[in-house]
């Protein structure tokens, strides 16, 4: 057999790449990303005329664990319909053998791009929306394991989507210690083992809460708390949570109490669940106390007057009156 | 044979056994070796055929193999690393790249390999010329693979329409239709031949990488590199 060209080994390796589409419904348009287990392509649903995305592992596994673990994806998004999730179209096995997902295809920012144009109010209420579509999953007994900046897009009307679901697990001890029969439905039954390994470690360091990063097993939704307190970090600081404390500067104090609580080495020192973290926020976006942090006298003094700026002048103007008014009657 | 076939094969106490496995460890990696040591020692390219003869005995004596443990790293990195350990060792014992009277002596074009070398010497490093020349030699050998499928399945022509449209360096390409009048197919056939072709080549060259592997996880980042979807 002669040698291949350098032109030639470079084309074969370009055509090795392409997902293998024959028999399919899609025509590949073009490459979008890779990640750890595979690639994300832009295609055309030849059907429905529309735009998707095909998440494709990068080699053959039938039955393997990575091929489990795209599936179980597949399953849980198409279980978890919700304005912040990215839908599931279609799922299955290409003809090279490949595992496939069809998704909704997201145009758009990822979230670090979006937020340098935001002043801190936008940011908050971003991440209030991030937490929505977290609290949605909890709720079905879902938590995520990967929440980090790279895995939140903002579509181009401003949807805010949490993606990449591929290491989400079924949260069997939350707080409540309740299970939801949509969790159980998708429980792995791959040899009776965890698809992403019982005590492995995954997630993203800087992002995982340290009771993920030490492999345990028995995490719960308080991890992803951890994560979207490591989010708001970011969203704060601009700045990974690893550089924290000195990275945290003017951000207000507050505010800095609420990514310190979500955040706590401790899981049952954190917020409870998403919802109480976004109304701490909310709190502070409406000029409310925070539960985080206990302020003192000085500082509830400043933020009621921030708060009711009008009305504290009113009643001062009218108190300077009244006393300026009762030294001139005893004149 | 399980999967690691060639590499645990290549560690047997069988010398028929290990010999073939070398075999098969030298027509992926002695185009790799002969370059690396040219282009990172600048040495004459008869030194390095004679280093690169001697590389492959020494493993077919166990010299080297017998320390590879593959849950420690890939066989491609280990057997860069042993290159420079010979070479270091020969170097300063000062002896010449002599075989041993008896010893195997393998059939390598190391001609066509240096007419290689010249062009490769101004530009990229040693170690990128490897892993390159690894990249290619497993797709020579998948290709190999690919030619003996075919033609036992009685699909030749779906290999030379392969070798016709993917191999060739014409500039342009032959289009589909053109393809379909020189081997009097049709349009249609062309481009279901081709696909056919491609997958199989796509096989056929993991196939390759998974008998050179020793674990899965190995021939997962292996993969990876070879596809070209992550660097080294």
């Amino acid at each position: 057999m002669k040698n291949l060209s350098d032109r030639v080994v470079a084309r074969l390796q370009a055509e090795m790449q392409l997902p293998d589409l024959s028999g399919t419904r899609y025509n590949l348009v073009r490459f979008v990303a890779s990640g750890g287990m595979g690639s994300v392509w832009l295609a055309e649903d030849t059907v429905l005329k529309r735009r998707v995305a095909l998440k494709v592992l990068d080699l053959a596994a039938p039955g393997g664990d990575l091929d489990v673990r795209l599936f179980r994806e597949a399953r849980i998004l198409a279980s978890l319909e919700h304005p912040g999730i990215a839908p599931v179209h279609d799922a299955g096995t290409l003809a090279d053998g490949r595992a496939f997902c069809c998704m909704k295809y997201v145009e758009g920012q990822t979230l670090a791009e979006h937020i340098a144009t935001l002043d801190l109010r936008d940011r908050l209420r971003v991440l209030e929306r991030i937490a929505e579509p977290l609290d949605f999953a909890h709720a079905r007994g879902f938590i995520h394991r990967d929440l980090k900046p790279d895995n939140v897009m903002i579509g181009a009307f401003g949807e805010v989507l949490v993606m990449d679901w591929g290491l989400a697990k079924v949260g069997l001890t939350s707080p409540a210690g309740e299970e939801t029969e949509i969790a159980t439905a998708v429980q792995p039954t791959h040899n009776g083992l965890g698809v992403t390994g019982q005590g492995s470690v995954l997630g993203t360091r800087g992002y995982m809460s340290p009771e993920q990063a030490r492999g345990d097993v028995e995490i719960d939704r308080r991890t992803d708390i951890f994560s979207l307190g490591a989010i708001l970090t970011f969203m704060l600081t601009g700045s990974a949570p690893a550089d924290l404390p000195a990275a945290f500067g003017s951000v207000p104090r507050p505010l800095r109490a609420i990514c310190e609580k979500a955040m706590a080495l401790d899981p049952n020192a954190r917020y409870r669940s998403a919802r109480e973290m976004t109304a701490d926020i909310t709190h502070y976006l409406n000029g409310e106390p925070v539960s985080a942090y206990p302020e003192g006298l000085v500082e509830r003094s400043g933020r009621v007057f921030a708060r009711h700026r009008t009305a504290v002048v009113l009643v001062a103007v009218y108190l300077i009156m009244r006393v300026l008014f009762i030294l001139f009657a005893r004149r | 044979m399980t999967r690691h076939s060639v590499v645990v094969a290549a560690q047997s106490n069988d010398p028929a056994t290990r010999s073939w496995a070398i075999g098969v460890i030298a027509a992926a990696y002695w185009r790799p070796v002969y370059k690396y040591v040219r282009m990172k020692w600048n040495i004459a390219p008869e030194d390095a055929a004679d280093f690169t003869q001697e590389f492959f005995t020494r493993l077919l004596e166990k010299e080297f193999l017998d320390s590879y443990d593959s849950a420690r790293g890939r066989l491609r990195t280990f057997l860069r690393t042993c290159a420079d350990r010979l070479f270091m060792n020969q170097t300063r014992d000062s002896k010449r790249l002599k075989r041993g009277v008896g010893s195997a002596h393998l059939c390598l074009d190391f001609m066509e390999a240096e007419q290689e070398v010249a062009a490769e010497l101004l530009s990229g490093s040693p170690e990128d010329s490897f892993d390159k020349e690894w990249v290619r030699s497993i797709f020579v050998l998948g290709l190999a693979r690919l030619q003996a499928s075919c033609a036992s399945g009685g699909k030749l022509i779906h290999f030379e329409l392969f070798e016709r449209y993917d191999l060739e360096e014409a500039d342009p390409k032959p289009s589909y239709a053109q393809l379909a009048t020189e081997f009097g197919l049709s349009t249609t056939d062309v481009t279901n031949y081709l696909a056919f072709a491609r997958r199989e080549f796509r096989r056929c060259v993991l196939d390759q990488l998974r008998e050179m592997t020793s674990s899965e996880e190995e021939f997962r980042r292996e993969a990876q590199v070879l596809l070209g979807m992550k660097v080294t």
